[in-house]
């Protein structure tokens, strides 16, 4: 696929952020165009996290312009003003490490709680997309389910079907599978997968270094509030030109 | 010793009465004094918003730093003097109400930053403003958590409203009073004014706790 006369989904340049003296991001700047998927990886507390947030306004980037959909979420460190920045996010699905399902709904609530409330959808009309959703990620079982009831892998699956009931145009997944137990990873990386193969356009931050070799268009490398290295993943992973790359992913393949 | 409880039999009707007066009281004071507390607590959620804070703030130190029967008699006594002459109900209702409305603020403030963050964020990630994510998805989470303090805090209400017969309010209290009043039987008749207010706590106490009960078999609790 030709990105090259597309403009960025998520353009980011000379972000800064810190949180008090520590400054987590200096100067990133970024590319995520249409239908790719872009992987960053990097020790933690390299600021992956934060760029990402930084991404849907979670956080607030002091200096620097963010893009998002051609919108202008940061311009020269101002945020976009709040009612801009709430319909902008339905336009962006997040998916988090924690899952974050409203305890209190069902699954299939869960699902249509934004569609209907931010969209107007009828309830019945929402219902339907959710149970589609839900087929998609292998749970339509699972729709008067409540959160608690499911495994860590299913909670993921319901929180990705929930944050595409919104139909976003680009997806923000922060360390997915970084609390699930090992056996549930592949469930949910198979679903990152079969989004990836639909043309979804993707910034993820994890550590699951395989997935970032067979789906990654390109993988970033942060460390220390910085982009040391990026690449397609063949690069990154055959042939890393930073030392401090070399380290990390030494680290992180080599872990017994 | 002996004891003579024919007052308290010969007199039920007013005893009734005015255990009616008590319920209604209190009824109407939980819930207005449940709306303050909503508003309040919310106002005290954000510091940085100086005005809203200060005076919620404000609000809450000035009634639980003072007695409920000094801001009581403030109502019935000294705003006559303002020309601002209120029927005695009234008066019991309002101090019934800012009383509880400062305590239930705290529950409901206590409640809602007890809510993971994540579920704001969540919420505000999928294009949610702040107000639409509080009221569908913090509250009714946060809800659940306040059943527990709210009981206790309904039952303290149900025995503080004794208070109010000192404002000529025909209470279960003042009922009790008059009796003795005529009988001069104060053990009986205050042991059976004792045993009222012991019924009427426990039914909240029962009640809130099958709530609590059907909530959480529901799912609504993590």
């Amino acid at each position: 696929m030709t990105h090259a006369e597309q403009p960025p989904m998520i353009r980011v340049r000379g972000l800064t952020k810190a949180f008090g003296d520590n400054v987590v991001l200096r100067g990133v700047d970024l590319d995520v165009m249409p239908s790719q998927v872009v992987v960053v990886i990097g020790p933690s507390g390299s600021g992956k996290s934060t760029l990402l947030r930084c991404c849907n306004g979670l956080e607030i980037g002091q200096a620097g312009d963010i893009e998002v959909c051609g919108k202008p979420l940061l311009a020269a460190g101002k945020m976009m003003p709040e009612s801009d920045l709430n319909s902008l996010r339905q336009e962006v699905g997040m998916v988090f490490q924690s899952f974050n399902l409203f305890h209190h709904l069902s699954v299939l609530e869960n699902i249509t709680l934004g569609p209907r409330k931010l969209r107007g959808t009828p309830r019945h009309e929402a219902q339907e997309q959710a149970r589609e959703l839900l087929r998609k990620v292998g749970l339509d079982h699972k729709a008067d389910a409540m959160p608690a009831s499911l495994s860590g892998g299913q909670k993921q699956r319901v929180a990705i079907a929930r944050a595409l009931a919104m139909r976003p145009r680009v997806m923000l997944f922060d360390e997915p599978t970084s609390a699930l137990d090992p056996e549930l990873v592949g469930e949910v990386l198979k679903v990152m997968k079969m989004l990836a193969s639909e043309g979804m356009t993707m910034m993820v931050v994890t550590h699951e270094m395989g997935f970032a070799q067979e789906v990654a268009d390109a993988v970033i490398v942060m460390d220390g509030g910085g982009i040391i290295e990026a690449g397609p993943p063949s690069q990154i992973f055959g042939q890393p030109t930073q030392p401090r790359t070399r380290e990390f992913l030494q680290a992180v393949l080599t872990r017994v | 010793m002996n004891l003579d409880f024919s007052p308290v039999w010969a007199n039920w009707q007013d005893l009734l009465n005015g255990t009616l007066v008590t319920i209604e009281l209190v009824a109407v004071s939980l819930a207005c004094g449940c709306i303050i507390g909503l508003l309040v607590g919310i106002g005290r959620l954000d510091p940085t918003r100086r005005v809203i804070y200060g005076l919620c703030s404000a609000y809450v130190a000035a009634i639980r730093g003072t007695p409920l029967l000094v801001q009581l008699f403030i109502l019935f006594f000294g705003l006559p003097h303002f020309g601002i002459l209120l029927p005695a109900f009234v008066c019991g209702v309002i101090g019934l109400s800012i009383y509880s409305g400062a305590y239930i603020s705290e529950i409901v403030r206590g409640a809602i930053q007890s809510i993971d963050r994540g579920q704001v964020e969540a919420a505000r990630s999928l294009g949610m403003p702040a107000r639409m994510s509080m009221f569908n998805v913090v509250l009714p989470q946060a809800f659940v958590r306040m059943i527990p303090p709210l009981g206790n805090e309904f039952i303290a209400l149900i025995k503080n409203s004794a208070l109010v017969s000192l404002l000529t309010i025909h209470d279960v209290m003042h009922e009790g009073q008059k009796i003795i009043s005529v009988s001069y039987r104060s053990l009986e008749v205050y042991l059976a004014v004792a045993v009222i207010y012991f019924v009427l706590t426990g039914v909240t106490t029962y009640a809130l706790r099958r709530i609590e009960l059907r909530l959480r078999a529901g799912g609504m609790v993590q």
